[in-house]
C-alpha cells in the first residue's frame, strides 16, 4: 500500500497492517520545530493555511473597511487615520493613490490569498487524506514546501505595504500597460515589482498543492473507496486542484512577460504610448488585451477554483445535517465536472468591452450562459436534498443553508453580466461588485465558516462556542445582503466601479446616503467576523471538549479516525470502505457509516 | 476622546455577548446537550422563516427608496440603449422568478422540515425525471435569453448605418480628447511619436492633408439628436473606457488598438433635463476600466443639440491644423505680412520628426 511506504519513508508513526486491532503507537521524536513550524503532517498544513489565510482575511477586510470610510464619508476627516496611515491619509482622508491601493491589495489578497488558499489549502489538506482513507498526502514534502512558499508570498505581498512609492494600485487584475509603467502610475514601481514576486511565489505554492491533491486522491484511496464512493467534499477539492493546476501556469506565463515589459525593454503588451511627462514610448507593435487573455484564462477558472471546495462541502454539511443522502450524486458529481471543463472556455467574457471580435464575444456568450445549467442542477439537487429532512441547525448548517441562499442570488446576476448585449452597459459597473461578491465572495466565506464549524472538533478535538457560531451567522448574512444587494441599484444607475468619490458626478451622486449607510454595515460585519476570531481562538484551548468520536453521527472515514489523530490519522489499520458517503436514514437506521459491510437484507436504491 | 469611547462601546459588547456565549454553554451542559440541542433548532428554524419574510419585504423596500435614483425610470437616451432595456427586463423577469421561487423553497423547507422525532426522514437519493426537469428548462430559458441578447449584440457591434458620422476619442491620464473629421469626412493620420502636449495632442501627422480639416477638442463633444454616431476610439497612454450610461454603451480604449462603438441618440440633453427633472442634467463620459490615481475624475461631457444647432457650432469650430499653423488660416491672410509669418513657422515644421507609419 503505497500510504504506507509514503509514512515509513518519512519516519512518522506507521502503523501495520497485519492486524486491524492491534493498538502499536510510535512514540516518534517530534520537536516544536518539526510539529508546528516545518511540520509535514497535513493536518498542521490544514492548520497553518487557515490560520495564515485568517491573518489575511483580516487584513483585506480591514482595508475594505477602511476604504469604505472614504466611500461612506468622501468628505469627512479623521485624524487617527494619519496616525495609522501617515502621509497615505494626510490630514485624516485617505489619499487616492492610498485608495486604489487599498482597493487592489484588498481583491489580491482576498482572492488569492484568502479565498484559494485559506479555503482549498486548508480543506483539501485536512479533508483529503482523512476522507480517502490516507495516512498523508502522497508527497508531504511537497505539501510542505506548499504552505512555505504561499507563506513567502505572503512576506513579499506585506512587505510591498512599506515601500516608499507604496503597494501596487492598479487593481487586482493589474491591467497593463498600467501596471507595466511606474510613471503611470506610483504604485506600478517597486510595489508591482514585489506584488508580481509574491504571486510568482503564490503561483509555486499552488502548483506544488495541486498536484499533490491529484495525485492522492487518485492514487491513495483505501481499500473499497471507489471514485463513486468519494464524498462530494473529495470530488470537489480534486477538480479544483485540476483547474489550478492547469491554468494557474498561464496566468504565470502572463506575469513573466509582464515582468519582461517593465525590466526589459519587451513589447509584449505596450504599444504606441504616450506618457504625460516622460513623452512617447518606444515599445511599438504589442498588445495590452494579450495580458487580459492570458490573465482570465487564470482568472475565471480561479472563481471555480474559489468556489467547488465551498460547493463540495456544502453538498457534505447539508447532507449530514438533512439526515438524508445528498440528492443526485452523480449529477452532482456531474455538474462539477461541466463546470470545470465550461470554466477554461469562458475567461473572454471579462473582455465583452475590450473591441474583441464579436463572433468569438457571441461563442463566449453560449458557453458562459452554459455554466447556468449545471449550477442550477446543484441548486435544485441542494433544495431537494432538505426535503423532507430532518434538519438539525448546527452552525455549520445554518452556514451552508446561507450558502445556497447566496448562491442563488449572485449566481442568477451572472446570467445578466454573460449576456454580453447586457454586459456592454454593466460591465465595470457596481452591479459588477454586488455579483461577484454575493456569488464568490460572500458564498465562499459561508462554505468555509460552514467547513471551519463543522471541522473544527476534528482540528482542536473541541466544538466552537454555539450561541457566537449564531451570531456571527446571522449578523453576517444580513449584513453581506445589506451591502450587496442595494449595490445593484448603483449599477443600474451605471456607477463605475473603484471611484475614490462620487461627487464631481452628476450621474452618480445621488447615492451619498447609499454609500453611508453600505459603509456602516460593512464595519458591523467586520467587527463580528472579530467575534468569530475570537471564538476560534478562544475554542482551540478553552472550548468544549469532543467527547464522542463521531460528533455529527456522520458516515464518512474522518470521523473513524480518533478523537486526536496523530500523525498518519488511524492509529490500526486504514478502514475499509463498503459503501458511498450518503446513507442517511436508509432503511430507517439514522445513518450507516461508509465502513459498514452491505448487509444481505439492505434495499438498493 | 470619542474614538476611544466607540472602542470601549464595541468591546464592552464583546464582553457581553462572549458572557452570555458561554453562559448558554454551560446551560446546555446541564441540560443535556440534546435538549439544548433541540431548543436552538427551534429558535434557528424560527428565524430561517422569519429571515425569508424580512428579507423578501427588504427586496421590496430597497427597490422602493432606489428605483427611482437609476437609469431605469426614463427611457434610454439611445436607440439601441432601449434595446438594452428591453433585454434587461426579461432578463429581470426570468431571474427574478428563479429568485423568488428557490429562495422561498429553500427557507420554507429550512423550517418545515426543521428536527422532530417524529418525522422519517425520506430516503430519496436520486430521481432521473426530476433531474431531466431541471436540466431542460433552465437550457429552454438560457437558450430565449441567448438569442435575444446576441441579436442585439451582432445589431451593436456590427456596422453603424450609413448616415453615421464619426468621432474620435482618444483617453488620455487623465481626460478626454475628440476629433472630428472636418468637411472631407476623413481623419488625417497620426504617429504617437508627434505628440506634444503643447502643440499636437493626437501626434498628427501635419503632411496628411486630410488632416488638415480635423477638428480637435477636449471637454464637450457635440453630437446629433437621431443621427447615428460612430465612435472611433483609442488611447494615448493605458487602458482607459468610454462608459455612456445614458446611452447603455461602453467600450475600452487601448492604446495601439482602435476600437468603435455606436449609437444613435434619441434625446438632446434640454430634453433629457425636462425629462429627469434635473436642471444641471449632463450626458456623462465617465472612464469605466482603472486607469491611475485620477481614474474616478477622469469625466468628459456629451452635448445632444438638433442638427441645425450642431451646424451653428461646428461652423464656429476652427481645424486643429489652423490654430497650429495660423499662418496656413486664409482667415488670417491680410496678404501683407504673410510671408514673414511663414517664414518663422517654417523652422519649426522642419524640426518636428515626423515619421509616417506605415
Amino acid at each position: 500500500m503505497s500510504n504506507e511506504a509514503v509514512v515509513h519513508a518519512h519516519g512518522a508513526v506507521a502503523a501495520h497492517e497485519v492486524h486491524g486491532d492491534h493498538h502499536h503507537e510510535h512514540h516518534h521524536h517530534e520537536t516544536f520545530i518539526s510539529k508546528y513550524v516545518f511540520s509535514q503532517d497535513h493536518k498542521m498544513i490544514a492548520k497553518q493555511f487557515l490560520i495564515t489565510g485568517m491573518v489575511w482575511a483580516v487584513l483585506g477586510g480591514l482595508m475594505s473597511v477602511l476604504f469604505r470610510l472614504q466611500l461612506g464619508y468622501p468628505d469627512a476627516t479623521f485624524p487617527w487615520l494619519e496616525d495609522i496611515l501617515g502621509k497615505w491619509a494626510k490630514g485624516g482622508r485617505i489619499t487616492p493613490e492610498a485608495y486604489y491601493a487599498l482597493v487592489t491589495t484588498h481583491g489580491t489578497v482576498l482572492v488569492f490569498f484568502v479565498l484559494t488558499a485559506g479555503l482549498s489549502g486548508t480543506f483539501a489538506n485536512f479533508l483529503i487524506p482523512l476522507q480517502i482513507g490516507a495516512r498523508d498526502m502522497a508527497s508531504p514534502f511537497m505539501n510542505m514546501l506548499s504552505y512555505w512558499f504561499f507563506f513567502a508570498a505572503s512576506i513579499v505581498m506585506l512587505s510591498s505595504m512599506f515601500v516608499e512609492t507604496g503597494p501596487f494600485s492598479g487593481g487586482w487584475t493589474a491591467y497593463p500597460p498600467l501596471s507595466a509603467l511606474g510613471d503611470a502610475s506610483p504604485g506600478s514601481k517597486t510595489g508591482m515589482d514585489l506584488w508580481l514576486i509574491s504571486m510568482a511565489l503564490f503561483v509555486v505554492s499552488s502548483l506544488l498543492g495541486g498536484l499533490n491533491y491529484i495525485a492522492t486522491v487518485l492514487n491513495m484511496r483505501t481499500k473499497g473507496m471507489s471514485m463513486t464512493r468519494l464524498p462530494l467534499t473529495i470530488w470537489a477539492l480534486f477538480f479544483t486542484a485540476v483547474l489550478g493546476v492547469l491554468s494557474f501556469p498561464v496566468l504565470f506565463s502572463g506575469f513573466i512577460l509582464l515582468i519582461f515589459d517593465r525590466n526589459f525593454g519587451t513589447s509584449f503588451y505596450l504599444s504606441d504610448i504616450f506618457i504625460n511627462g516622460v513623452g512617447a514610448l518606444p515599445n511599438e507593435g504589442g498588445s495590452a488585451i494579450l495580458y487580459q487573455h492570458l490573465f482570465w484564462f487564470l482568472g475565471h477558472p480561479e472563481v471555480y477554483i474559489i468556489l467547488l471546495p465551498a460547493m463540495g462541502m456544502v453538498s457534505e454539511i447539508l447532507s449530514i445535517n438533512s439526515r438524508k443522502p445528498i440528492f443526485g450524486y452523480i449529477a452532482m458529481i456531474g455538474s462539477i465536472f461541466a463546470i470545470t471543463v465550461l470554466a477554461f472556455l469562458v475567461w473572454a467574457h471579462h473582455m465583452f468591452v475590450t473591441g474583441l471580435n464579436p463572433f468569438l464575444g457571441s461563442i463566449f456568450v453560449l458557453l458562459t450562459l452554459l455554466i447556468a445549467v449545471p449550477s442550477a442542477i446543484k441548486v435544485f439537487n441542494w433544495l431537494t436534498t432538505l426535503w423532507r429532512g430532518n434538519i438539525r441547525f448546527t452552525p455549520a448548517m445554518m452556514f451552508a443553508i446561507g450558502f445556497v441562499s447566496l448562491f442563488i442570488s449572485g449566481g442568477l446576476t451572472g446570467i445578466w453580466l454573460g449576456n454580453s448585449a447586457l454586459d456592454i452597459h454593466l460591465h465595470d459597473t457596481y452591479f459588477v461588485i454586488a455579483h461577484f461578491h454575493i456569488v464568490m465572495g460572500v458564498a465562499s466565506m459561508f462554505g468555509m465558516f460552514a467547513g471551519i464549524y463543522h471541522w473544527f472538533p476534528k482540528m482542536y478535538a473541541r466544538y466552537l462556542n454555539n450561541t457566537m457560531g449564531y451570531i456571527h451567522f446571522w449578523v453576517t448574512i444580513a449584513g453581506a445582503y445589506l451591502i450587496f444587494w442595494p449595490m445593484h441599484y448603483q449599477g443600474l444607475a451605471g456607477m463605475p466601479r473603484r471611484y475614490y468619490d462620487y461627487s464631481i458626478w452628476e450621474s452618480f451622486k445621488q447615492f451619498a446616503e447609499l454609500n453611508r449607510f453600505i459603509s456602516t454595515v460593512a464595519m458591523i460585519v467586520f467587527a463580528v467576523q472579530l467575534l468569530f476570531l475570537f471564538n476560534f481562538f478562544y475554542s482551540i484551548f478553552k472550548g468544549r471538549k469532543v467527547t464522542k468520536q463521531n460528533p455529527w453521527d456522520a458516515t464518512t472515514l474522518e470521523w473513524t479516525a480518533p478523537i486526536h489523530p496523530g500523525h498518519g490519522n488511524w492509529e490500526g489499520e486504514i478502514p475499509e470502505v463498503h459503501r458511498w458517503a450518503y446513507d442517511y436514514g436508509k432503511d430507517g437506521k439514522d445513518f450507516i457509516p461508509q465502513t459498514t459491510p452491505v448487509g444481505a437484507d439492505e434495499s438498493h436504491h | 476622546m470619542t474614538m476611544f469611547l466607540t472602542i470601549a462601546v464595541i468591546v464592552l459588547i464583546f464582553v457581553v455577548i462572549f458572557q452570555i456565549a458561554k453562559a448558554s454553554e454551560y446551560v446546555a451542559v446541564l441540560k443535556g446537550e440534546e435538549v439544548s440541542r433541540k431548543q436552538n433548532n427551534k429558535i434557528n428554524g424560527f428565524l430561517m422563516i422569519g429571515f425569508l419574510v424580512l428579507g423578501l419585504i427588504g427586496v421590496w423596500y430597497c427597490n422602493k427608496l432606489y428605483y427611482g435614483k437609476t437609469l431605469l425610470p426614463h427611457d434610454a437616451a439611445s436607440v439601441e440603449g432601449a434595446r438594452v432595456d428591453s433585454m434587461l427586463w426579461v432578463t429581470l423577469a426570468v431571474t427574478g422568478i428563479v429568485f423568488i421561487i428557490t429562495q422561498i423553497l429553500l427557507f420554507w423547507f429550512a423550517y418545515k422540515y426543521q428536527e422532530n422525532e417524529n418525522r422519517k426522514v425520506f430516503y430519496f437519493p436520486h430521481n432521473n425525471k426530476l433531474e431531466v426537469i431541471w436540466t431542460v428548462i433552465p437550457a429552454i430559458a438560457l437558450t430565449v435569453l441567448v438569442v435575444i441578447g446576441l441579436r442585439n449584440w451582432f445589431l451593436f457591434t456590427g456596422e453603424p448605418p450609413q448616415n453615421a458620422m464619426v468621432v474620435e476619442v482618444t483617453g488620455k491620464q487623465f481626460g478626454w480628447i475628440y476629433r472630428y473629421p472636418g468637411k472631407d469626412g476623413a481623419f488625417g493620420k497620426k504617429y504617437y511619436k508627434n505628440i506634444d502636449n503643447a502643440t499636437n495632442s493626437l501626434g498628427m501627422i501635419w503632411e496628411d492633408e486630410l488632416g488638415h480639416d480635423d477638428v480637435v477638442m477636449e471637454q464637450t463633444m457635440y453630437l446629433v439628436k437621431g443621427k447615428p454616431v460612430k465612435l472611433v476610439i483609442g488611447s494615448r497612454d493605458v487602458i482607459h473606457d468610454v462608459g455612456l450610461s445614458h446611452f447603455r454603451m461602453k467600450m475600452d480604449a487601448v492604446p495601439g488598438i482602435p476600437t468603435t462603438l455606436w449609437f444613435t441618440p434619441k434625446y438632446t440633453t434640454k430634453e433629457m433635463k425636462e425629462m429627469t427633472g434635473n436642471p444641471n442634467f449632463q450626458y456623462e463620459i465617465s472612464c469605466d476600466q482603472m486607469c491611475g490615481n485620477g481614474h474616478y475624475s477622469m469625466k468628459g461631457v456629451i452635448e445632444v443639440v438638433d442638427q441645425d444647432e450642431f451646424d451653428a457650432w461646428m461652423i464656429k469650430q476652427k481645424a486643429y491644423y489652423l490654430t497650429q499653423f495660423p499662418d496656413k488660416d486664409p482667415a488670417n491672410k491680410p496678404a501683407a505680412d504673410s510671408t514673414t509669418k511663414t517664414a518663422q513657422v517654417k523652422p519649426a515644421v522642419a524640426d518636428k520628426k515626423t515619421v509616417v507609419k506605415l
